[in-house]
């Protein structure tokens, strides 16, 4: 585990790769549980990284450390130069980080427009403005930001729907809207197809290959390897909390490691 | 700054002149004088400012009488030390209540939900305990705080100009001219109009929209990168200082200020008035104000002898049946009456008074759209 950590590490100071997220020896303990030991994560710039492992490997636990809803017990995570242990959500947000829920997390008794403009005021007026006399109708350029995100997306017809009333894959839809908005430089996406159908699945891996097309940095975790193999440049594999490979699609795949602890040994 | 939407402005106009003809089509109803309108606006502009709190970010406070109070005790000390000019006495009220609410706001903030609700309404019942016995001296306790023939007012000392009212005691003015009347109903008037444009376009502009955010979905707001608690602060330091303008209205068109405005009760009257109109609609409080101050105004006062001429037309057994029947449930039971309706309404319109409308209009299109030839008779 420790060797391949150190292998990605001098590949990357070898290509001159820009590392955008870092993890560094993160270990969390719940009581006497160990959640996550060890883990020594570094996500490149422009890449999908899937974050992949079988139930209760710690996946949700890393991701909630990364966006700085969990303490790690030791270790940091560094984003962009900055230390993100103990900073408030809101703060990692304005840093340049996004994030899907696993259940679409959307203003659902706001219009459809409005889900997306609202992310956008968080992003040019920061944390905290008292922006009361100015009518959102006539902020004309996160207006029209907002509409063709979601004319892209299929869903500029439905801009003055309720939210509440969407299909739950076209919450999704609005949700990774609301994120792009933001222009983050990291989206981190949990389980973005949990739940959905087969052909919700797929339009959701096309969306998401867009993105990609725009190239932002992303971190995906999930456990659909249709979803995975479709999507991820790079994989982690996480088992019981510990990163036990890390690499190539291709080489995780083969790895038999892998295959033992998260495959069966039956893929392929 | 001042840009409102198409439909905004035609609401506008058409609630500044329902405002101003409010002497022509309260006459039939019995309730045309100066003094209960006055009433009418000041509790209006009352409910406006607590639904851009209750209305927009879903947090129940069950303290802003508390602020009610506190404007009140501001506008007549600003009365007694100053000057009896209106305009001091009312930025004062404002100011000074948003300075409470900051500091209420500040502590009760740091807890959602049933908590929250407790926190404020804990600290309204400290303001109101506080202004019956320690804080005698600036409250004047159970008597009140009054006005007196020699109170300092420096400004108008030092301009001169002698104490309206002549012989009698001093009267609130603006400008030099008294405050009474009909010029007091339209003073707020013109006030309730501004803060009804305010709370427009309050609602329609980004923080509106961020505030909205909060009330559906907190989460989403964090990890959005919304701070929630200024959001929630400044919410709560504006709907205070609504309050506190409509408490110095109170003390301006009657310059006595007493503790039991910031009674629970007077916390609570406004929070049904807010629900009985319509949570989170612009309209809404403001006529959940009006029926409710209507009620305790005008059908508190009908008595059985009223009744008697009303239904003089019966028999008199049937007579003597329906004034029996109908007297419990006005003059002295007028609460009764109130009870009934509020619960009728959050059972049926959980949205108020202005959802039952809108579903009026739904029903009446839906009757035309169907039969044309019927919407024409």
């Amino acid at each position: 585990m420790s060797v391949t950590s150190e292998n990605a590490a001098a590949g990357n100071a070898a290509n001159g790769k820009n590392i955008v997220l870092h993890a560094a020896d993160v270990i969390k303990n719940f009581g006497g549980l160990r959640a996550l030991s060890d883990i020594d994560l570094q996500i490149e710039e422009g890449k999908t990284h899937a974050i992949i492992g079988p139930n209760g490997a710690g996946k949700s636990t890393l991701l909630n450390v990364i966006i700085g809803r969990i303490a790690p017990t030791s270790g940091a995570v560094v984003f962009d130069g900055t230390v993100l242990t103990g900073k408030a959500p809101h703060e990692i947000n304005q840093l340049g980080i996004s994030r899907v829920f696993q259940t679409p997390e959307i203003f659902a008794d706001l219009s459809v427009l409005h889900n997306v403009m609202a992310p956008a005021f968080a992003r040019r007026d920061g944390s905290f403005r008292l922006n009361m006399f100015r009518t959102t109708a006539r902020e004309a350029a996160i207006r029209e930001e907002a509409e063709s995100l979601l004319n892209d997306f299929g869903m500029w017809d439905r801009r003055d729907d309720h939210s509440g009333a969407l299909s739950r894959g076209d919450k999704r839809r609005l949700e990774l809207c609301m994120c792009l908005i933001q222009h983050p430089r990291l989206l981190l996406l949990d389980e973005p197809t949990a739940g959905m159908s087969r052909h919700d699945t797929n339009t959701t891996i096309e969306l998401l290959k867009k993105i990609k097309l725009r190239g932002m940095t992303k971190v995906i975790i999930e456990h659909d390897m249709h979803v995975v193999f479709s999507l991820a440049d790079k994989i982690s594999v996480l088992a019981q909390g510990r990163i036990i490979a890390s690499g190539l699609p291709q080489d995780i795949k083969e790895d038999p490691r892998v295959q033992e602890a998260y495959l069966g040994g039956a893929a392929e | 700054m001042f840009h409102l939407s198409r439909k905004d402005q035609i609401k506008l106009a058409i609630f500044a002149l329902v405002v101003v003809t409010m002497p022509i089509w309260l006459a039939p109803l019995g309730a045309a004088y100066p003094g209960l309108m006055q009433k009418f606006a000041i509790y209006a502009i009352f409910a406006i400012g607590f639904n851009i709190l209750f209305g927009l970010t879903g947090y129940l406070s069950f303290g802003h009488a508390a602020f009610l109070g506190v404007g009140s005790y501001t506008a007549v000390w600003s009365f007694k030390l100053l000057t009896m000019d209106i305009v001091p006495a009312l930025i004062f009220s404002t100011l000074l209540a948003g300075v409470f609410a900051l500091v209420i706001g500040f502590f009760s903030l740091r807890r959602t939900g049933i908590y929250f609700s407790i926190l404020t309404l804990a600290f309204a019942q400290m303001c109101y305990s506080l202004a019956y016995s320690v804080l005698t001296p600036i409250t004047n306790g159970e008597t009140g705080l009054l006005l007196a023939r020699n109170d300092p007012r420096v400004i108008d000392e030092a301009l001169g100009a002698g104490t309206v009212g002549g012989a009698g005691l001093p009267t609130p003015a603006l400008l030099g001219n008294t405050v009474s009347g009909y010029f007091g109903f339209y003073i707020c008037a013109a006030l309730l109009i501004l803060a009804f444009f305010i709370s427009q376009k309050i609602f329609a502009s980004p923080f509106g929209l961020a505030l909205r955010g909060i009330k559906s979905n907190q989460t989403r707001m964090i990890y959005t990168g919304f701070n929630i608690r200024p959001y929630m602060l400044a919410a709560f330091v504006i709907s205070g200082m609504f309050a506190g303008l409509a408490g110095g209205l109170l003390s301006v068109t009657d310059p006595i200020a007493g503790a039991e405005r910031m009674r629970w009760t007077e916390s609570g009257n406004i929070v049904l008035m807010t629900i009985l109109g319509g949570v989170g609609t612009l309209i809404g409080p403001v006529i959940g104000a009006w029926v409710i101050e209507y009620f305790e105004n005008i059908f508190s006062a009908i008595n059985k002898n009223m009744l008697n001429a009303a239904f003089d037309f019966l028999p008199d057994g049937v007579q003597n049946l329906a004034v029996t029947v109908l007297s419990k449930f006005v003059g002295e039971g007028w609460h009764l009456t109130l009870g009934l309706l509020f619960v009728l309404i959050v059972v049926f319109l959980p949205g108020g008074l202005v959802e039952g409308y809108l579903k009026l209009v739904a029903r009446f299109r839906r009757g035309r759209g169907t039969k044309p030839e019927a919407g024409g008779k």
